[in-house]
């Protein structure tokens, strides 16, 4: 048996960049709902170079999926998409659907949470695996199946020869997203889009695909786009990231700065909010209130009603621009706070909100919140 | 703390019949105490049997053999007449705030209706303000009451959940994953809550949740399960300073933590394979088929639970030793496969 010990995902030096692979500039996706339009995406840009791996990180309902889907042209028939969206040097929003589907079906392979989403029930995992490839690469069925044998063994399913004729049922959750994860770099993708794709795994499981991904993209120069709620899986796998809030990235930059001297009050106050280690029984600094929805989102800074930062009317009334507070470290706020210790205000004495007088707050997305909760609990 | 027991499980196991094959074993063999006034976190592979076992407690699911304790009463042959007691006395907190509330039911309604079927308040007078009472605790207004779940947030459903489980005053909380459904930011306020209902209310807890960070964080002790059985039982800090089953380790070195710099420098013990089928649980030690120090006699012995430290429990043959083993390990190469 081989040690078990391994490093970390990203040991063994820095992966090259180079040009983007995707690259997606003011993105905005507006959906036409039963009560009336939300807007999901906003004014989103970003870039992923061969391979690196940008996360996508936000609470449920920021945006992050319908970003990428949007971005690759699956988005709903409901959605209004506007902006830009490079893919390997390619505009894809002005391309045909029969253009757009063939380049995307070469370039990207996509990991969805369930496996089973992908996976059809009644074929072999084999047939399925090379299903996409045998259309693009014009590849026979016998160079179909030892491809597919091929790729089950890169990504770990033991005797490969054997299980390429198994059905999906006969495999465990773990083994079955491995399986979507073969599928996925069939093609031989410059981009592996992953969303969420351990969400639904065990900690134990989530372990093993996150260093399979990580080790692929190594060996492959895949670029990776991975969307996660999980602030631990994202300081494990990615080179940059990107965090979402009420449909606008709020803070981005390289995953060091961005936990070091994260500059947007929400990043800090939901690194702050974690429970940390040894520290058990402490009071958490909770962030008062909920998340915004996109049928009603605030006039100016989505974050506002929560802020315990919270400058001035300003901050209710105009939309904050994205502005650099490092190298490639972006913050959309008024107040940002400044590697150098440079901080304009400091959220995290600010004890999760206490501070944040409620008899004051007006409405805003979280009027319902502030309406129902006691002061001290929000 | 007292060390009273408030529940006492005695070799629980619950099989579930499964048609045309052996049952599934969700829970067999385990042993548990909960003290009064403490936390008990419950985490392990999914799968292993933690939300049965919390049901067993509430006598939601039937155990097969074994004894179940509340309060020093043997409830495992109660009638379904006495069980309505037992629930008022071992309460539930569900995952999903969503599905375990009524939806066309308001909210004073549902959090009003174990004191009816309990009769614990008189009039309908003394029940709203009971329920009034209930709502002030977990830290709703009063006009909550009149609402109904869809017009809630996801963590004011999982607060209005909390507060039903408080209504009978119940010696237990079961809370199977309370904070899993709830948006990130949310998170840290139904932490809290919970903490600060215990201080103030003297509660015990059985808390069941994947996120080891807010096991830790909310637990005394902790119990690892894994197939059906209890692997390890100590205080996080033994726990996390010096696991003695060679899961536990496993588990814990898988968990990501929040900072970069940590995660890269880790070296993280990576299990191949995958859980067994519980209906067909491997002879011996259970984790051997994915134990990176099984030896041969580990497919021979069921390992008996020894304590390694006071309070701290292990289910190994080579408990403390495996682990001092599998840590010493030299890393495997950078580069090659997943295996
Ligand atoms: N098909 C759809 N029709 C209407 N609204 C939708 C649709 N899909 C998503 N939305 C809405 O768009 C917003 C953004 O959703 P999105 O799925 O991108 O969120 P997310 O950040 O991926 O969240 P999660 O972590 O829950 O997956 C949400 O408010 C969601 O309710
Ligand atoms: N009513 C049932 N009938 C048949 N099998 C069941 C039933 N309930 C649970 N099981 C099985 O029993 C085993 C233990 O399930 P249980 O829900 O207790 O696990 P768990 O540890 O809570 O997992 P998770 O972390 O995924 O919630 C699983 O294999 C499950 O499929
Ligand atoms: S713009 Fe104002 S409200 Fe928004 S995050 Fe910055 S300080 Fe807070
Ligand atoms: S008894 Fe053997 S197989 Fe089981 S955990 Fe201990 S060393 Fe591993
Ligand atoms: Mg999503
Ligand atoms: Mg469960």
């Amino acid at each position: 048996m081989s040690a078990p010990v391994v490093p970390s995902p990203r040991a063994g030096g820095e992966p090259p960049g180079g040009e983007p692979v995707l690259a997606i500039d003011d993105l905005t996706v507006t959906l036409g709902t039963r009560n009336g339009p939300a807007r999901a995406v906003a004014g989103v840009d970003w870039s992923v170079a061969p391979g690196r791996t940008l996360a996508l990180v936000g609470e449920s309902g920021s945006g992050k999926s319908m970003t990428v889907l949007a971005a690759t042209g699956l988005a709903p028939r409901s959605a209004t998409v506007t902006g830009r969206v490079r893919l390997l040097g390619r505009e894809l929003t002005t391309m045909s659907e029969t253009d757009r589907r063939r380049w995307r079906g070469r370039h990207v392979g996509f990991v969805f949470q369930d496996p089973m989403t992908t996976l059809n029930p009644v074929l072999t995992v084999g047939r399925q695996v090379t299903e996409a490839c045998e259309e693009h690469l014009g590849m026979s069925r016998r160079q179909a199946r030892s491809r597919a044998v091929e790729l089950l063994d890169l990504v770990g399913i033991p005797a490969p020869e054997r299980r390429v004729d198994a059905h999906p049922h006969q495999f465990s959750g773990g083994m079955r997203q491995r399986v979507v994860i073969a599928m996925a770099l069939a093609c031989e993708p410059e981009l592996l889009i992953a969303d969420e794709p351990t969400t639904a795994l065990d900690v134990t499981t989530q372990a093993q695909i996150v260093e399979l991904v990580a080790d692929l993209r190594r060996r492959l120069g895949t670029a990776v786009v991975w969307i996660t709620h999980d602030l631990g899986v994202v300081a494990g796998i990615a080179d940059t990231v990107a965090v979402m809030y009420g449909g606008r990235i709020v803070e981005q930059g390289p995953v060091d700065a961005v936990f070091a001297a994260p500059g947007h009050p929400y990043t800090r106050a939901l690194l702050a909010a974690r429970p940390r280690p040894g520290a058990a029984g402490e009071e958490l600094a909770a962030i008062p209130g909920a998340p915004p929805s996109p049928l009603d989102l605030p006039a100016g800074c989505a974050f506002w009603p929560r802020c315990p930062v919270r400058g001035d009317a300003r901050c209710a009334h105009e939309l904050p621009p994205l502005v650099p507070i490092a190298p490639g470290h972006r913050v959309r706020t008024f107040y940002p706070t400044t590697a150098d210790g440079g901080a304009t205000a400091d959220p995290t004495t600010a004890d999760g909100g206490a501070t944040a007088d409620p008899t004051t707050a007006d409405g805003g997305a979280t009027a319902e919140d502030r309406h129902q909760l006691r002061p001290e609990d929000r | 703390m007292s060390t009273a027991a408030v529940a006492e499980i005695d070799d629980l196991t619950v099989w579930f019949p499964s048609p045309g094959g052996p049952p599934v074993r969700a829970v067999d063999g385990v042993s548990l105490t909960v003290r009064a006034g403490e936390t008990l976190g419950l985490v392990g592979e999914s799968g292993s049997g933690k939300s049965t076992t919390g049901l067993a407690l509430l006598r939601l699911v039937d155990p097969t053999t074994g004894r179940i304790r509340v309060g020093g009463e043997d409830v495992t042959g109660w009638s379904r007449r006495r069980l309505r007691g037992l629930r008022r006395r071992v309460a539930m907190v569900f995952q999903d705030p969503q599905a375990s509330l009524d939806p066309r039911r308001t909210v004073g309604a549902s959090i009003a209706e174990p004191l009816v079927v309990h009769r614990l308040a008189g009039s309908a007078d003394a029940r709203r303000r009971r329920v009034a009472e209930l709502l002030d605790l977990v830290g709703l207004r009063p006009e909550t009451a009149g609402r109904h779940p869809h017009e809630l947030s996801g963590g004011q459903r999982q607060r209005v959940g909390i507060a039903r489980a408080l209504a009978g005053e119940p010696d237990l909380i079961v809370l199977d994953e309370p904070i899993a459904s709830l948006d990130l930011s949310v998170q840290a306020q139904i932490l809290n809550l919970l903490r600060r209902l215990q201080r103030d209310l003297g509660l015990t807890y059985l808390f069941i949740a994947h996120d080891l960070a807010a096991v830790e964080h909310l637990s005394d002790r902790i119990a690892v399960m894994y197939l059906g059985r209890i692997v390890e039982t100590g205080t996080p800090t033994q726990l996390w300073r010096e696991p003695a089953h060679p899961y536990t380790a496993a588990l814990l070195s898988a968990i990501p933590v929040a900072d970069p710099r940590v995660e890269r420098d880790r070296r993280r013990i990576i299990l191949s394979g995958e859980l067994p089928s519980p209906t067909d649980p491997p002879s011996g030690c259970r984790f051997r088929t994915r134990c990176p120090q099984a030896r041969p006699d580990c497919a021979e012995t069921d390992p008996p639970a020894v304590e390694v430290a006071p309070g701290h429990r292990a289910a190994c043959l080579y408990a403390g030793e495996a682990v001092r083993a599998m840590r010493a390990d030299p890393p495997a190469p950078v580069t090659g496969g997943p295996r």
